[in-house]
């Protein structure tokens, strides 16, 4: 459904991802793993069109989307969750789903999105910039569902989060990947990986290190020792 | 001087800080939100206040002349301020400050030339519409007619503005983008139209000000310098981006004006600034949260 292909990312001048190409099928749960600064984040922006690609080449349903602007994507059914959240924080939660819905049509509505995260309803009229670390990242989750997509980006959801907090994460991960959703997810954290990807590709210094499924990393301990300390 | 004189150039100080607040309030709207330094901002007022003796004149000071002004002047200086946002703003988001601010400065130039190839260098002046003339008198103070109806038509700009950025989805969507405008792109939403839509109305209180002030005075150049000066120090004075902090600045430089004029005649002029100044100095990021 997505396949990146070939892609070299600059920052300004900075060199960043040198020729990297993955694929994401439908239904799938792909992880990118890797160090602090491998450029995982820098991958999802390429997909995004926040930072695009110099060359290469990234397709979507057989689409080219290589140049198309970030504005576009929801559209096209790729939602993103970048790493800091980025909830509005003078917005009540509600607003910051509200301005999110009626973009593209599907089943997510606010309603549904609170039963999976009941506590959005409890604070709903709270500022989002209250909310703890937890919180805010089912608000940019239930956020990035109203756009109904068929791809969901998520860019390390569980960092910096309470080991309770990440496990109550992971399971609504979980239950998502149930609905048939694609996930394409940046991790740093090997464990919280494992249990969600089927697939997974381990970055270094800007390139594909490592590709399998989770059981051939599990068991590939030279992989694990060299690029994830793991 | 006694209690009625110094009451009544209260409330005159108040109305003409309600003017202050419509044209500084789409100054901050446009800082808060484009993050844009906007100096052509005094002149979109300068051309609402033109386009309104131009709509009032040619009905030949009749009866509806200013009321149709009011209709008018505002939208057109909307329909302008939405051109120049389209052919030339929006090509300079992502460039600095500088780039910016030539550019805004170059249409400030632009539009004084454009003022006097239209309209001439001669004073113009419009009516106060019939209805509106004559003063009444509010707890003893004579205030004239139509700086009463200024008091009443700030509170609804402000009640209006209030409403579309509370309540209505667009108006949440220009909060938003106000404070993280890739966020709301990564969330489908086509951020530079906001800006263009923000923009507009912008232009339109100040050709709202622009108008509303017409009246009162003479019409003339030079009236986009003043105002924007008011407007940048109320802008600063109120939280950058704030509507509410605008309205309070906007009300202090109003009435301090009107007090300074009575009280300390020879400082009036820099009065205003004085306050700003002391302010600033006790709250130096403005009296009210600025946006980001
Ligand atoms: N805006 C930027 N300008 C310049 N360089 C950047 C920028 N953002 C990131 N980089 C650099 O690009 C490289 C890859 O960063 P990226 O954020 O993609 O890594 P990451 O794998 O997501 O790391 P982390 O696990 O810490 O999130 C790093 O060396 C980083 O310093
Ligand atoms: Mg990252």
């Amino acid at each position: 459904m997505l396949e990146i292909k070939d892609i070299h990312t600059y920052y300004g001048m900075s060199h960043i991802l040198f020729g990297l190409s993955l694929t994401v099928a439908q239904g799938e749960v792909v992880s990118l793993l890797g160090r602090n600064g491998v450029g995982k984040t820098t991958t999802l922006k390429s997909v995004m069109g926040i930072v695009p690609p110099k060359s290469g080449e990234i397709t979507f349903r057989g689409q080219t989307i290589t140049k198309i602007p970030t504005n576009r994507m929801v559209k096209l059914g790729i939602s993103y969750v970048p790493d800091s959240r980025r909830i509005f924080a003078d917005l009540t939660v509600r607003e910051n789903l509200e301005i999110a819905a009626g973009i593209r049509p599907g089943d997510w509505t606010i309603a549904k999105v609170h039963t999976l995260f009941p506590v959005l309803k409890k604070y709903e009229n709270r500022r989002g910039g209250s909310l703890s670390g937890g919180e805010q990242q089912m608000l940019s989750i239930g956020r990035a569902l109203l756009g109904n997509p068929d791809l969901l980006i998520l860019d390390e959801p569980t960092e910096g989060l309470a080991p309770l907090i990440v496990r109550e994460l992971e399971e609504q991960i979980l239950e998502l990947c149930s609905t048939g959703i694609s996930i394409l997810l940046a991790e740093q954290n090997l464990k919280s990986a494992l249990k969600l990807a089927n697939r997974c590709y381990v970055l270094e210094r800007g390139q594909v290190r490592f590709e399998g499924t989770v059981e051939a990393l599990a068991e590939n301990e030279e992989v694990r020792t060299k690029y994830l300390l793991a | 001087m006694d209690i009625a004189t110094l009451s009544s150039q209260l409330l005159i100080g108040l109305s003409r800080g309600m003017i202050f607040f419509i044209v500084a309030a789409g100054l901050t709207l446009i800082f808060g939100v484009l993050r844009i330094t906007n100096f052509a901002h005094g002149s979109l007022y300068m051309l609402g206040a033109f386009a309104a003796y131009s709509v009032s004149t040619s009905l030949g000071h009749g009866h509806y002349g200013f009321w149709l002004a009011l209709l008018v002047a505002p939208i057109t200086v909307m329909i302008l301020s939405l051109i120049i946002e389209r052919g030339l703003l929006r090509f300079i988001y992502n460039r600095d400050h500088l780039t910016q601010m030539l550019l805004t400065y170059s249409l400030v130039l632009i539009a004084g030339d454009a003022v006097k190839i239209i309209w001439g260098s001669e004073y113009k002046s419009i009516n106060i519409p019939e209805g509106l003339r004559g003063s009444i008198s509010i707890w003893g103070a004579s205030l004239p007619l139509y700086n009463a109806f200024l008091l009443l038509i700030g509170p609804l700009v402000a009640l209006g503005l209030w409403l579309f950025l509370s309540k209505t989805h667009l108006g949440k969507i220009c909060r938003a983008t106000a404070t993280d405008r890739e966020m709301v792109d990564i969330l489908g939403i086509n951020s530079t139209r906001v800006f263009a839509l923000v923009f507009a109305l912008g232009g339109w209180l100040a050709g709202l000000g622009g108008t509303l002030i017409a009246p009162t005075t003479t019409v003339s150049m030079g009236m986009d310098a003043n105002i924007l000066i008011y407007a940048f120090l109320i802008v600063v004075i109120g939280g950058l981006g704030n509507i509410w902090g605008t309205l309070i600045s906007s009300i202090i430089i109003g009435m301090g004006e009107a007090i300074g004029v009575l009280l300390i005649p020879s400082v009036s002029i820099i009065l205003p600034y004085m306050i700003a100044g002391i302010l600033l100095i006790f709250r130096p990021s403005g009296l009210l949260k600025s946006v980001w």
